[in-house]
């Protein structure tokens, strides 16, 4: 596979602050990436420089090998879907679609039939005459992108698309964006500050913080294998302590609790223990009333304080035993745990492996 | 609120319904009757269609009120294409702080008042005004151009004294156009061009309709700017009114013309919306 899009040691500075410092990543042809990370982390001021919108202080930006440097925003091969989707509200559904096509002086023929095409695609055939302010949330997001897409553009920019959609409507856009990308194979760069979004979409996902990136990797590794603390705690839920002492047997909390460790734990490539300083333990890591021939478990019982019901996203607050270390674990719902009440002791394990210390 | 209105709401609406009644319900029902009648060959006031059909028969009195109507579109024109740029920089370009200095400064001529700032222009366009002692100082010129009293010093008159209310609707609905639209566009591909014409004026169009509608109004029923900057052939129509109550002292004519005038210039302004595909009540959101 080629790299469509390669970004090289990329950085913004503003008056008083840098926005975007030394990024440095490539996207795969037909790929889905996604950069994410809280609003005020540099994404969007990223995505703009990609778009050719802002200039990057330094560093350059390759599409298909070729230097973006001083090529304005019309002329990139490249389309954005703006996060308030910026459809143009004195046209109707198809004159939003055409308006880019109708730029390029194609035949009217042509254009027709490339709309057309593009509105089945996004499954809004019918809709031509409609006005863009007459329709529902997930309708104009589906205008928007076809908007783009009908311009064949070698990348398309999503930045945050379906940030202003409700739950419902954004869990089932998510989906139908994925499959989208997998059918037509556009390579696309998405931006968000949902990690669910990011999670379920991507090929690859960017974990942006203060204007660099803390991790490139897949989601399965980003959820598996964090390389900081910071996407250890920002991706996903996470039991998090400070420690007290790391040796190369056990790890001590703040809080007084002992666990065995593996050499699994560090995942700081240095894996100089004395460096470390927190633990963090996913809540669906543990397991409840471990079988006793289970190898390379720690074994111990907690006391139930609260249980958090959420669904399949349910959740204990609990005490650990002979420590006040507070623990969230995961608790299925299914009729074994259904006798589990508050106040009562649970014994409980974790898998050596499944302690990440940074 | 509950399907009875309370005291309170009576008592809040009844200076707006008396302000209504009495201030344009009444006036205008007089005026209405008064220019349906006429005296009789035995000098008694009876109910006749003299009035208007004065109107039509004499010559100069449609010709002023065609003038009066071309001259208004034109200025109104005149003030989009001035009042455009403005609104575009104070909306779109200028910081919030900058912009509301820039409003004030634009607000100062309203202060000063309609009749001042038609004898300033008239300081500044006369023959020995400060423009043309300023060319005939540079050697521009060697002698001075004839601006006041002619259809160019009424016209920059009228011009000032209405730009300001296109400037102010048209900045506004510039205002709440997000900035993406103009990117999206670009990003589309679009030269400046096409942004302007097919993205930035119809997002503007609410705002350039109203603005026109009272620029044109204000215009069309200006009576200092014609009658103290324009010359001897810059009759306005608004002069033909005057003329009828206070010289020769025709109510009932002078009543039957500026009901001419309210009829005519709103067929205008209905025809105009009708040719734009503008409706009247999106105008000014």
């Amino acid at each position: 596979m080629t790299n469509i899009l390669e970004v090289q040691n990329l950085s913004k500075h503003f008056d008083d602050f840098t926005a975007v410092r030394n990024v440095d990543f490539a996207v795969e042809e037909g790929g889905f990436f996604s950069i994410l990370g809280s609003s005020g982390c540099g994404k969007t001021t990223l995505l703009r420089i990609i778009a050719g919108f802002q200039e990057a202080s330094e560093g350059d930006v390759l599409i298909r090998g070729r230097s973006m440097n001083g090529i304005p925003p019309e002329k990139r091969p490249v389309n954005i879907v703006f996060q308030n989707l910026a459809l143009f509200p004195m046209m109707n559904v198809r004159d939003n679609v055409a308006f880019g096509l109708k730029r390029q002086k194609l035949k009217k023929a042509e254009i027709n039939l490339k709309v057309s095409e593009m509105l089945e695609r996004v499954g809004l055939n019918g809709y031509d005459n409609k006005k863009v302010t007459d329709l529902s949330g997930g309708q104009r997001q589906r205008v928007a992108i076809a908007r783009s897409l009908v311009m064949n553009p070698s990348i398309l920019l999503l930045d945050e698309p379906l940030g202003a959609l409700d739950r419902k409507l954004r869990e089932h856009m998510k989906v139908e964006l994925k499959l989208l990308q997998k059918e037509i194979g556009t390579t696309f760069v998405y931006i968000t500050h949902d990690q669910s979004e990011a999670l379920v979409m991507s090929d690859k996902v960017a974990v942006m913080r203060n204007g660099q990136f803390e991790q490139i990797d897949t989601p399965r590794n980003l959820y598996k294998y964090p390389q900081t603390a910071f996407v250890a705690g920002f991706v996903g839920d996470s039991n998090r302590f400070d420690l007290q002492s790391v040796n190369t047997e056990t790890i001590v909390t703040q809080g007084g609790w002992s666990l065995q460790r593996s050499n699994q734990n560090l995942s700081r490539q240095d894996n100089h223990s004395a460096n470390v300083s927190e633990l963090f333990i996913r809540p669906e890591a543990f397991i409840i009333n471990p079988a006793a021939d289970l190898a390379g478990v720690d074994r111990f019982d907690v006391t139930i304080d609260t249980m958090l019901f959420d669904g399949s996203n349910t959740k204990l607050s609990t005490t650990v035993a002979g420590s006040n270390e507070e623990l969230l674990i995961s608790l299925q719902q299914n009729a074994q745990f259904d006798a589990l009440s508050e106040g009562s002791t649970l014994n409980v394990g974790i898998h050596r492996d499944d302690l990440k210390c940074f | 609120m509950g399907n009875k209105r309370s005291f309170t709401f009576y008592l809040l609406i009844i200076p707006v319904l008396l302000w209504l009644l009495l201030m344009i319900v009444i006036p205008h029902a007089d005026l209405l009757v008064s220019s349906f009648m006429a005296e009789n060959d035995d000098g008694d006031l009876v109910f006749s269609f003299a009035n208007y059909a004065e109107f039509f028969n004499q010559k100069i009195y449609w010709l002023t009120f065609v003038k009066t109507a071309a001259y208004s579109i034109f200025v109104t024109m005149l003030a989009f294409v001035v009042a455009f740029p403005i609104a575009f920089y104070l909306g779109k370009v200028a910081s919030k702080k900058v912009a509301s200095f820039l409003i004030l400064l634009l607000l100062i001529p309203l202060w000063v008042g309609e009749l001042v700032t038609v004898y300033g222009w008239i300081v500044l366009l006369g023959d020995n005004g400060v423009i043309n002692h300023f060319l005939l100082w540079t050697g521009i010129i060697d002698e001075p151009i004839t601006m006041l009293y002619t259809d160019f010093s009424m016209v920059i008159g009228l011009l000032y004294m209405s730009v300001l209310f296109m400037v102010i609707p048209v900045m506004s609905t510039l205002e709440s156009m997000d900035d993406s639209l103009i990117e999206a566009a670009c990003d589309l591909g679009a030269s400046k061009w096409v942004i302007f014409t097919r993205i930035v004026i119809p997002y503007a169009m609410p705002g350039i309709t109203s603005g026109s509608i009272i620029v044109f109004m204000l215009v069309v029923g200006n009576y200092l700017a014609p009658n103290l900057l324009g010359g001897k052939s810059s009759l306005w129509f608004t002069e033909q009114i005057y003329n009828s109550f206070l010289s020769t002292f025709n109510w009932n004519e002078g009543a039957a013309f500026g009901f001419l005038l309210l009829l005519l210039s709103s067929a205008i302004i209905w025809l105009a919306l009708k040719l734009s595909g503008q409706k009247l009540e999106k105008v000014g959101t």
